[in-house]
């Protein structure tokens, strides 16, 4: 990102959130100096400073995404760095951790580069790279994760593929744990999930789906969890879907084991239930499931077991999905409406205070990463999101910046919008 | 006619959208076409109509019949015979059957190997669709000559007591039925292996009963409704052997002794002798097999005449 040389900024009058200080005024003032926060603005700068008056408004760090799809290189018809991390500024998200199952993937320096070249030229918002695991997210041959640290990845995974042997995936941490680089983990035991294709449970029999168990996640979480024990190394397991994996996690945090992990914003507000239709937009990985999974992921987002809200963006052209469900890619578009869905079902429906809700987003997952964001402290960067929790919305299809058209939710009432995104000082998404 | 007052659906696409007063519409129609099955009996009610034939998974008995129902109402048929992944190469379920409705069909009649590609391809097109079966979601014309067959043996299926024996798990034409007998008030237990008859079919038809010990399962009923067994690549890790499924769930005499006296044995086909049914049952006094293959013609006459007519008004 450049450098600021845009005039002070203060924002009056909003609610001011960070859950990194434990700061939350009811109407706070927010200092920007040179792209970054300042305590107070000095008579000088308070002068020509610009104010924004933000009164009902919420004033939060940046959102942090642990998980998301950019569509470069190579599935530019789904989405291209311009258009995603757009969708992302709309969506009151700053700093993005792009997955590494490109074309080609990211399981070498020269596409890091690729992506990082692309980024600096076209990223409305800060974009973290990260590389895969193995060579061609293959789970066989270790990836080069040394040169891929000195490119810049900021953590390394091979999404939904999964690692699927144990021996290498345990090799693989320790290798990785040398470059303190965490090892990001899709769980799922694929000898469980051929062809399966959404959560196995009373819908899918009904709808005649081929099933996907809960316990296809919880191996994986659990194995992992073991292999944390083993190799002391740090591991986080990416968009957790069980109650039960959350349960996994929670012991594995009280036996004081590395492990950190994270939700989906969708996974929080949407069941099952929601595939009577065969909606293809709806077809995800892992699969939505049953109420009772949703509550307990709610639950465990309050109490900390889950460290962090991801978007878990995953693009698909229209006509990806416009086809029989069994047929249809997994993935739905969802950066600009995951915090809308988060709120309405950890904030509306009385789980936990707004504030809680903002650190699973924000410092959250920074910690998770060890990233300097997150936070709306004098000297950091001065990333941050101005949010109408009160406003009523209905995102209309072809309203939206991503390029890709599958967000589940367009069409459906949400609760709670981002009205503006500032990145270094700058504004990169509001009127 | 009377019964095209409480039909005004262009498609067929699954039990689950029927009400019982729109079953007993297709059931009204299909006692008025039975006559005409006779040979040399044929209606020219569809005459100057086309219907299509689309049956991207392999069938012969329900694309025959649907072709002669075609035929039997004047209708002009065309079959198309391949696999969903022999379509030419790339295109479309939307634009092999747009391509289609454009050459003038009046309605299209599917099999396909993808749950929910009915319901699909109704949504996309104007003209009728009629599900043939799609995946392992519904086959509702089966479930409707099944429980015709029924209705015509004990004059009402509300009361009756109805067993469904087999792959429950993989089975399109268990699922039309658990959800058409339902609606038509019969009691229905599923029975079979616990890996192909699961616990949590509860949860998704509160209504049934499980059982997997036969003789529990056919103690009282007046049907038992057979299904193909098939040990191939989806069921290879569901039981051991298709003789160890025969020796735990294979109807014989003996075994069809613990029904009512007056029960019936039904099977969709293509039957499996020594399978699931040994042939003295098969061919014995109590099947209707061959009863359903006529039945069928009857209401697949009655759907595609009520479909086509609701968008003809």
């Amino acid at each position: 990102m450049k450098a600021s040389n845009s005039k002070p900024l203060r924002i009056l009058g909003a609610r001011v959130i960070d859950p990194a200080s434990g700061r939350d005024e009811r109407k706070g003032e927010l200092c920007i100096v040179d792209g970054r926060f300042a305590e107070r603005l000095s008579p000088a700068q308070a002068r020509e400073a610009v104010t924004v008056k933000a009164d009902g408004l919420v004033v939060a760090p940046g959102f942090v995404d642990l998980c998301c799809r950019l569509g470069e290189p190579g599935r530019s018809a789904r989405e291209t760095v311009r258009t995603g991390t757009l969708a992302a500024a709309a969506g009151g998200f700053t700093t993005m951790v792009a997955m590494p199952d490109s074309l080609p993937a990211a399981d070498n320096v020269g596409t890091v580069q690729l992506l990082r070249e692309i980024c600096a030229r076209e990223a409305a918002v800060r974009v973290l790279p990260a590389g895969t695991l193995t060579k061609g997210h293959e789970g066989e041959a270790l990836a080069p994760l040394g040169s891929l640290r000195k490119a810049g990845v900021a953590a390394v995974t091979d999404t939904v593929s999964g690692v699927q042997n144990n021996e290498i995936m345990r090799r693989a941490l320790e290798y990785a744990a040398m470059f303190g680089l965490v090892v990001l983990d899709h769980c799922q035991d694929s000898s469980m999930t051929e062809g399966a294709q959404m959560h196995e449970g009373a819908w899918s029999l009904r709808l005649g789906l081929r099933g996907w168990p809960r316990a296809a996640e919880e191996i994986v979480v659990s194995s992992d969890c073991a292999l944390a024990a083993l190799t002391r190394a740090r591991i986080h397991l990416q968009h957790l879907s069980s109650g039960g994996s959350a349960e996994i996690v929670r012991q594995a945090k009280a036996r004081g084991l590395p492990v950190t992990a994270e939700v989906s914003a969708l996974h929080l507000l949407l069941t099952d239930a929601s595939l009577a239709g065969y909606d293809t937009r709806l077809k995800l990985n892992p699969p939505l499931r049953e109420e009772r999974d949703r509550l307990a992921l709610i639950a465990a987002l309050v109490d900390g077991t889950l460290d962090a809200v991801s978007s878990d963006h995953s693009p698909c052209t229209a006509t990806e999905k416009d086809c029989e469900f069994d047929q249809a890619p997994f993935g739905a578009a969802s950066l600009e409406t995951a915090f809308a869905a988060a709120h309405e079902a950890v904030v509306v429906d009385g789980h936990a205070p707004l504030p809680v809700l903002i650190k699973r987003l924000t410092c959250g997952p920074a910690r998770v990463l060890g990233l300097e964001a997150g936070t709306l402290a004098a000297g950091a960067a001065a990333d941050f999101t101005l949010l109408d929790p009160a406003a009523k919305w209905k995102p209309a299809a072809g309203g939206l910046l991503s390029k890709s058209g599958n967000d589940p939710l367009v069409g459906r009432t949400l609760h709670g919008r981002v009205r503006a995104t500032y990145v270094d000082g700058r504004k990169v998404f509001g009127d | 006619m009377a019964s095209r007052d409480t039909w005004t659906k262009k498609d067929l696409t699954g039990i689950e959208e029927l009400s019982p007063a729109e079953i007993g519409a297709i059931f009204r129609q299909a006692d008025k076409f039975l006559p005409a099955l006779a040979p040399g009996k044929g209606l020219d009610l569809m005459k100057g109509r086309t219907v299509v034939n689309l049956f991207l998974e392999p069938s012969t008995r329900t694309r025959t019949a649907f072709e002669i129902s075609a035929k039997k109402l004047g209708a002009e048929v065309v079959s198309i015979n391949t696999t969903a992944s022999s379509l030419v190469k790339g295109e479309t379920l939307r634009d092999t059957a747009m391509n289609i409705c454009a050459m003038g069909v009046d309605a299209i009649v599917m099999r396909h190997s993808s749950a929910g590609s009915a319901r699909y391809l109704g949504g996309v097109l104007d003209i009728s669709v009629v599900n043939a079966g799609d995946g392992a979601h519904e086959h509702p014309t089966q479930a409707l000559l099944d429980a015709y067959t029924l209705r015509r043996k004990f004059g009402d299926v509300k009361g009756l007591k109805v067993t469904i024996l087999g792959d429950i798990l993989f089975s399109r034409v268990a699922r039309s039925n658990i959800l058409c007998l339902s609606k038509l008030g019969a009691q229905v237990t599923l029975a079979g292996p616990a890996t192909l008859v699961p616990a949590s079919l509860k949860e998704a038809y509160p209504q049934v009963r499980l059982a997997h010990d036969l003789r529990t399962a056919l103690t009282g009923a007046d049907a038992v409704m057979l299904l193909r067994i098939q040990h191939e690549r989806q069921t290879t890790t569901h039981f051991p052997s298709l003789g160890e499924y025969t020796s735990q769930f294979g109807l014989n005499a003996e075994r069809a002794a613990w029904l009512k006296p007056d029960a019936i044995v039904m099977h969709p086909g293509p039957i499996n002798r020594g399978v699931e049914v040994e042939s003295e049952v098969a061919d014995g006094p109590r099947s209707v097999i061959l009863e359903q293959v006529t039945n069928g013609v009857a209401v697949r006459m009655a759907v595609l005449h009520l479909c086509t007519g609701a968008l003809r008004r």
